[in-house]
């Protein structure tokens, strides 16, 4: 018997889909499955279509796309807010597709929710708010004291539970707001742009209190931002979305290492160092002179033993080989760094350069030339 | 003796406009709960009979009082057996009052921001959870002012009242100082329909303010 039928049987609810189980045993691990999700809006508006992905247990998911991509829907159809049109959510293993009011509720108190405005009740205090979900419920006077006084601990916010959600700042309504989502101890948490109303500073804080949740409680994350930065600092996997499909996905330090689709690098382009502005006036197409060097961006993925020889690198570009601007930075182990490189009096053409620096380098662009 | 007059007159109006408003109370909350939640996109979605519902409201609010009151006395006669004093005017007063604080409530719960139902649905409530614990309450500052435009209106109403015999101070004010030129008396009892109506708007709007922790 999978922990999922165990609950389920806890709940009184029958198991279901015993036999998905039994076809993909690979797959027995994921705690939140879509197997070719489709959503419509009004029969002609594609929100989602052919998504398939699976969810591992324990792991911060993140979902990002530009606004319209489909996120929002996405997150949605985990705890059933959003009633797709096709394919199948399977959480646990079990389908939630045909759940009825029952089903749902049971469902909807194993995964907590926060939302990018918080969505706290402004009629009810601090401590009414976290207490909600366990007084409808139906659970004991004096079990809610202990559960909510915990968990206002836990966020940090234990002098303020007899504020006002009108009297706190964003960052601490974000901190209620992940209290009352974890009330109930589930075991998966949704967060839709948790942190886009906050800022920088109070996004961080927020993050790190996640991935504290996320290493202390061991649930389940699933996330959808805008902002890679989010992203990059708690996620393991990210999927990107575009007009409702996955177009990219894989573990953080790749796709941000190396992004393939055109979406994922813009969203990307923020974050990357960009040319600085005095060498980006300088940066010119066409060569103007002889003595024009040229301007090579070299990018690297590194795995452990594979950070670049740059000695090596040098002498196979040849000539004088100036360093302009470069960084590394370290996702998830794993050092990402980047190079802007000037090549004057070499041998080889700027075609041929970049092929040469292609063979220490996973991605390498000429960027144009300098004098 | 006249004082006796006015003091039975103010009696009779909180009477009438007290029961009436109670009445349009009870009923006007579940009816604009109702009419909230069975819209489309609500949470007890059933547009057809939201819609049938909405226009039986708003054919109640589209009759002026007086005509209301007069096209009501076979119905009046019917559930208080008479058609004439203070229990006949309560008839056509709650019938006014109530579809009119029905959609003043409306208006209210539906400003309930809609991510709050959504929070309230991702932690597991009920539909009536969301009803009880959501909704209500934080349409409870608005729903209180509107119950005060209610109680006031209601108090204008019920002078009219007054044409078929209901008493209260609209009528001593119409027979009286109206009928009979008795200035003083009129004057006074101005001063007593303003009082009340300002002590009443006086508190429902402190109380809608206390409540109101947005």
């Amino acid at each position: 018997m999978t922990v999922a039928h165990a609950h389920l049987r806890d709940l009184g609810l029958p198991p279901r889909d015993a036999e998905q189980t039994e076809l993909h045993p690979h797959l027995n691990r994921a705690h939140v499955r879509f197997i070719n999700l489709g959503k419509t809006y009004d029969g002609s508006v594609h929100a989602l279509q052919g998504i398939d992905l699976a969810i591992q247990r324990g792991e911060v998911f993140g979902i990002i796309g530009r606004s319209g991509a489909g996120k929002s829907s996405l997150i949605r159809t985990i705890n059933r807010l959003e009633q797709p049109s096709s394919g199948r959510v399977l959480i646990d293993q079990v389908d939630i597709g045909d759940f009825d009011e029952d089903h749902l509720v049971a469902l909807r108190r194993r995964i907590g929710m926060i939302f990018q405005h918080f969505n706290l009740m402004s009629a009810k205090t601090v401590w009414q708010n976290v207490e909600l979900p366990l007084k409808v419920a139906g659970v004991p006077k004096l079990q809610r004291e202990q559960k909510v006084r915990e968990l206002l601990e836990l966020v940090g916010l234990k002098d303020k539970h007899q504020a006002y959600p009108a009297q706190l700042s964003g960052g601490q309504k974000q901190r209620v707001g992940i209290a009352r989502a974890l009330v109930h101890d589930p075991q998966i948490l949704l967060c839709d742009e948790a942190t886009s109303a906050l800022d920088p500073e109070t996004t961080q804080s927020i993050l790190g209190l996640l991935r504290e949740i996320n290493r202390r409680l061991g649930l389940t994350i699933v996330l959808i931002t805008h902002e890679m930065a989010v992203i990059r600092e708690i996620c393991d996997r990210v999927v990107v979305l575009e007009h409702g499909r996955i177009v990219e996905q894989g573990p953080v330090w790749q796709v941000f290492g190396d992004p393939q689709h055109e979406v994922s690098k813009t969203l990307l382009a923020p974050l990357q160092q960009g040319l600085p502005p005095e060498l980006q006036a300088r940066l010119q197409d066409q060569p103007t002179s002889a003595e024009a060097a040229v301007v090579l961006r070299v990018q690297f993925t590194g795995s452990a033993a594979d950070e670049p020889d740059l000695a090596a690198l040098f002498s196979a570009l040849g000539g004088r080989v100036r360093l302009l601007h470069g960084g590394v930075e370290r996702i998830q182990g794993h050092a990402l760094g980047q190079l802007l490189l000037a090549v004057s009096g070499s041998a080889h053409g700027a075609d041929a350069l970049r092929q040469r620096a292609g063979r220490f380098a996973q991605q390498v662009e000429v960027l144009g030339y300098v004098v | 003796m006249w004082f006796d007059r006015l003091v039975q007159g103010a009696l009779d109006t909180l009477l009438m406009v007290g029961v009436s408003s109670l009445i349009a109370l009870l009923v006007g909350i579940p009816l604009a709960v109702f009419l909230v939640t069975s819209d489309k996109g609500g949470i007890f979605q059933a547009p057809a009979l939201n819609r049938a519902l909405g226009a039986f409201v708003n054919l109640f609010r589209s009759i002026p009082f007086l005509i209301l009151m007069v096209a009501l006395i076979p119905f009046t006669r019917l559930i208080v057996g008479t058609t004439y004093g203070v229990w006949a005017a309560v008839v056509p007063l709650t019938i006014a009052a109530t579809p009119f604080f029905a959609r003043i409530a409306e208006v209210s719960l539906r400003e309930v921001d809609h991510g709050l139902i959504e929070a309230a649905q991702a932690m597991g409530c009920r539909r009536w959870h969301i009803i009880w614990h959501v909704l209500l309450p934080e349409a409870l500052p608005g729903i209180v002012g509107g119950f005060t435009i209610t109680l006031v209106t209601m108090i204008n109403s019920s002078a009219m009242a007054g044409a078929i015999g209901a008493g209260g101070l609209g009528d001593i004010a119409y027979r009286y100082g109206y009928q009979r030129f008795d200035t003083q008396i009129m004057l006074t009892v101005i001063v007593l329909l303003v009082a009340l109506v300002v002590l009443i708007q006086v508190s429902g709007d402190r109380l809608a303010r206390v409540l109101n922790k947005r």
